[in-house]
């Protein structure tokens, strides 16, 4: 926590002024952990904080009670001024249960607040967490500032007159203890819970009297805090000074979704979307299939190769077409994507990327993928790739992808990650009628093209792209496939220069997407830097923390973001070489490094982790403290 | 299903590119047919496409002039799918073959027909692999000998026509490739049908198989084995109607001589809401070497897939209204920066 004043008003304990906070709730995955971090954070997008957020909760829905591998947490990072990451170390631990504790404590500052639900505190919990003596005893939590409530009991006690009214047994009062640990924290960060509250009656509509048990255990937890000495201080984070404009918080996968639909009405294309269940994509069917009123198609196919054949179907049909999935089930898709880079048909292909190889990390986040959608494929089938690089960005990111699959005719792939997919953050709106007009980069060919009868692979010169003459149009009647075929006519041809030709021409059409990209954006705020830092995807808030971290040390740090994966930028080449030190961070073994060693011949510096978690923005100032001025900080 | 105003002809839906399968294919019956078949029933080329998998069967969108996707093994059901559910004004035909159906796109083929979707199926079974030159198949029968079971198939084999009624496919018939005749009655229901058509349909591979279904078809032996099923007939057959097949009390059928059947000889009715008694008849033959009905076994009305897509798309547009992308957009909690 960053103080900044401290104030006292009259009947008022200490209120501290801070700049941010990073807070993490921790307990077991039925705990309702994942819940509480989203209210607070919903709270916090409403007293106007910037933030970020990282959810980590395990790939088992409901892992035994009280064990490690059942331990569900949601950290969330608030402040008042502009910031890019959920932050490293928590200033703020709520640990429900002892396996929660074991799991998070190390994580937490020195010096940080940590609450524990003392209830959970048994010889049984302590045991299944792997503590052979009780850790609130034994003198290993002297570092922080530790506060033992009896959070279930509290729970219990506040729910009293509804437990002997029969509305709820204990148990059900117990499920109430999340909100009891929300209404504390947020009084301790002077947060309101009328939304929350305004929500809670909304969600429980049908059962008044579930609501009332969450309201009354979440007022219970704030008068808690209140009215007890054991806090002394409590906290502000003032609102953050963003670009004027309506803001609302969105995730990653949310971020997807609305971008996907917004491609659907810029262009003037239904939107069909064939998907098959996986950890972490399916939030974007589930959003999609919410909003059919937008005319959206969703398909959940029987598995995954049967959702991408039947994106190549509908963009056959003239669909804006759109398939997601994660790294194994793109590894089924290989194929068919193969086809669809083959019959030349537009369509996107999303990636949300988790950890691998094989079912890997299924809730964790990573980078590791990059190489699989660029060269996961029999024979020369190159497909563009685009990444998102934070949450709400990946609206921005599908629209492009449409933009580049329509123009060039051409699957694209778009990227996402396990930590964008699930993360939030403030998103100012954008004006709906200033996205780009998809309309005017593509029309339907509804004439022949040739004296000789339509040819389906006569193309545009300038784009490469191939006539997308619809089914229903008469006299345009024609056969694509996966058979190569000759260029212009699209019959199978077996001729040796045609398969080169073509090839050729794959390749060219990918290629030439470069030509009109915008130049790169390179964040250098003295124009003095030596060091570049590359970066692509969900790195983007780490790297831009630390370089402003090397920055207020007076390091002169140079930045750029890649938005395209392939094509690379054209001014990409001599971007990096007019650096002494560039460094690339990754969440893989060096994916991106390798290609731009390989293209530029410049020594880059990598840096590779792959623990599941996002990069902390300390690790990677080190990193390019290091590499780019040979110390350690 | 689109109508004919003008007079197309067979020539409209042939296109010009140079049939190659092997001299004597029963592939060369099945197009011609089909070729014939379309201007017949008011198809247009420009509303039909013509969507395939891998195998000798799959060349066919080729040598149709309409639109048409050879696409890759097995997946032509998915394919299509995806073009029936987003173009419900299309007639969409699926071309495919014992492997490329059964084996490696069992799956695709299986739940198309379970989800009713607006698609004609024509599975070509020669019950081998042709195209990559004479490996067993999975309707090849047990203990069959080929190039991959020099000692004989352990594979116990699949009947196209259970599967498809298994699975509750709303329209499923059997055919044999060179019975013009009986194939085009087939077919011709299949177009008309609304949702999942399946045909099974009897293809000879002179090359790898040759005569596996010479009990059916072939002179001689087809007057005694074919069971020919006619829409409120007692399902009777021999050249004198000598044999009958007959419910048995455990479900299943069987075959006795029509003069001791009595009442107990089925009467064909394939609007039987229940798949349970088709799926009897279907297994009278598990492997075409003796009797065997042919015909359509089922034809029933359900909901089309794609129809409750836009219902659900209708309902939602009247529930919600016309979606809005700048309320989508402002959903949910939004906070104002001055």
């Amino acid at each position: 926590m960053s103080d900044t004043a401290t104030e006292n008003r009259p009947g008022d304990r200490e209120r501290v002024q801070l700049h941010s906070a990073v807070i993490r709730f921790a307990g077991d995955s039925g705990d309702g952990m994942q819940l509480t971090g989203d209210r607070f954070t919903t709270q916090s997008a409403l007293a106007g904080n910037d933030l970020a957020t990282l959810p980590d909760f395990p790939a088992e829905i409901r892992a035994p009670a009280g064990t490690l591998a059942g331990v569900s947490s949601f950290q969330l990072h608030f402040s008042d001024k502009d910031i890019h990451t959920p932050g490293d170390a928590p200033d703020v631990l709520v640990a429900m249960n002892p396996a929660a504790l074991m799991k998070h404590h190390e994580a937490l500052k020195p010096g940080g607040t940590l609450i524990l639900n003392t209830d959970a505190f048994t010889e049984r919990n302590l045991q299944k967490a792997g503590y052979e003596d009780d850790p609130r005893e034994d003198g290993s939590l002297t570092d922080f500032q530790v506060h033992e409530v009896p959070i279930t009991d509290l729970t219990v006690r506040a729910l009293e007159g509804h437990i002997e009214r029969g509305e709820l047994n204990k148990k059900e009062a117990e499920r109430c203890k999340n909100m009891l640990a929300l209404g504390l924290v947020s009084w301790m960060f002077s947060r309101s819970v009328d939304e929350t509250e305004e929500w809670l009656r909304s969600k429980f509509r049908s059962k008044p009297e579930i609501a009332d048990a969450n309201v009354e255990a979440l007022r219970a937890g704030w008068n808690y805090g209140e009215t007890t000495e054991a806090f002394v201080f409590h906290y502000e984070v003032k609102a953050a000074k963003l670009p004027p404009g309506r803001y609302r918080n969105i995730t990653g996968n949310q971020a997807v979704a609305y971008g996907l639909i917004a491609a659907s009405v810029r262009s003037k294309l239904p939107l069909f979307y064939g998907s098959y269940p996986i950890t972490p994509a399916s939030d974007i069917l589930h959003e999609l299939a919410k909003q059919k009123n937008f005319g959206v198609q969703t398909f959940q196919a029987e598995d995954e190769i049967a959702a991408i054949g039947s994106v190549i179907g509908a963009s056959f049909g003239g669909s804006l077409s759109v398939t997601a999935s994660s790294g194994p089930g793109i590894a089924l898709k290989t194929e068919a994507m193969g086809l669809a880079v083959a019959t030349e048909l537009p369509m996107i292909i999303v990636n949300v990327m988790r950890g691998g190889p094989s079912t890997g990390l299924p809730t964790k986040t990573e980078q590791s993928d990059l190489f699989q959608v660029l060269h996961g494929r029999n024979g020369e089938a190159p497909i563009p790739v685009v990444a998102a690089e934070s949450p709400a960005d990946g609206f921005d990111a599908a629209i492009e992808a449409a933009r580049i699959a329509l123009t060039y005719r051409t699957p694209v792939v778009l990227l996402s990650d396990g930590y964008l997919a699930n993360s939030a953050e403030p998103w100012l709106l954008p004006d709906v009628d200033g996205l780009p007009d998809l309309t005017q980069v593509f029309e339907f060919t509804t004439e022949s093209n040739s004296d000789n009868g339509f040819q389906p692979y006569l193309r545009d010169p300038e784009t490469l792209a191939r006539p997308w003459a619809l089914p229903g149009t008469p006299g345009l009647e024609h056969r694509i496939g996966g058979l190569e075929k000759d260029d212009g006519s699209g019959h199978i041809s077996y001729d040796p220069v045609n398969h080169h030709a073509m090839t050729q021409v794959r390749h060219d059409r990918v290629h030439r997407i470069a030509d009109d990209l915008a130049p790169l954006a390179v964040d250098d705020p003295s124009g003095q830097a030596d060091v570049l830092v590359v970066g692509w995807g969900s790195t983007s808030g780490p790297i831009r923390a630390a370089c402003e971290q090397l920055r207020e040390k007076g390091r002169d740090v140079a930045r750029v973001h890649l938005r395209h994966l392939s094509p690379l930028p054209n001014d990409l080449d001599d971007l990096l070489r007019s650096y002494e030190t560039v460094v690339c961070p990754e969440n893989n073994m060096g994916q991106l490094s390798i290609l731009l060693r390989a293209r530029t011949l410049v020594d880059i510096k990598g840096y590779h982790r792959v623990t599941g978690q996002p990069f902390a923005s300390d690790e990677l100032a080190d990193v390019i403290e290091q590499h780019g001025f040979g110390e350690q900080a | 299903m689109t109508t004919n105003e003008g007079n197309l002809t067979k020539k409209d839906f042939t296109s010009d590119r140079e049939v190659r399968w092997c001299p004597g294919c029963g592939d060369y019956a099945i197009l011609a047919t089909v070729q014939s078949l379309l201007p017949e029933v008011g198809a247009r080329p420009e509303s039909t496409v013509f969507v395939s998998g891998i195998g000798c069967s799959s060349r066919f969108p080729y040598y149709m002039d309409t639109y048409g996707i050879h696409s890759i093994h097995g997946r032509a059901p998915a394919v299509a799918t995806g073009l029936a559910i987003s173009r419900p004004d299309l007639d969409v035909w699926v071309v495919t073959g014992d492997g490329d159906g059964l084996s490696i796109g069992g799956n695709h083929l299986m739940h198309a027909l379970r989800r009713n979707v607006n698609l004609k199926i024509l599975l070509f079974n020669n019950e081998i692999y042709g195209l990559t030159k004479g490996q067993y198949s999975p309707t090849s029968p047990l203990g069959s000998t080929h190039k991959s079971t020099p000692l004989g198939s352990l594979d116990r084999p699949i009947n196209p026509v259970s599967l498809a009624l298994g699975v509750e496919a709303t329209y499923v018939a059997r055919s044999i490739d060179t019975d013009r005749k009986h194939l085009s009655e087939v077919l011709r229901g299949a177009y008309e049908h609304r949702g999942s058509a399946f045909v099974e349909i009897y293809q000879n591979c002179n090359i790898f198989n040759d005569g596996a279904f010479a009990a059916v078809k072939d002179k001689g032996q087809k007057e005694h084995n074919q069971i020919r099923l006619t829409d409120g007939e007692p399902i009777t057959f021999g050249p004198d109607n000598e044999r009958a097949v007959v419910a048995e009390s455990d479900g299943s059928m069987s075959i006795v001589p029509t003069e001791e059947a009595g009442d107990r000889v089925v009467v064909h009715d394939p609007a039987r809401d229940e798949p349970t008694t088709a799926f009897a008849l279907s297994r009278l033959a598990l492997n075409p070497t003796g009797p065997t009905p042919i015909g359509i076994f089922r034809d029933v009305d359900r909901p089309v897939y794609d129809e409750l897509v836009r219902e659900q798309i209708d309902q939602a547009r009247s529930d919600q209204g016309e979606g809005d992308l700048g309320s989508l957009l402002e959903g949910g909690n939004v906070w104002d920066v001055v």
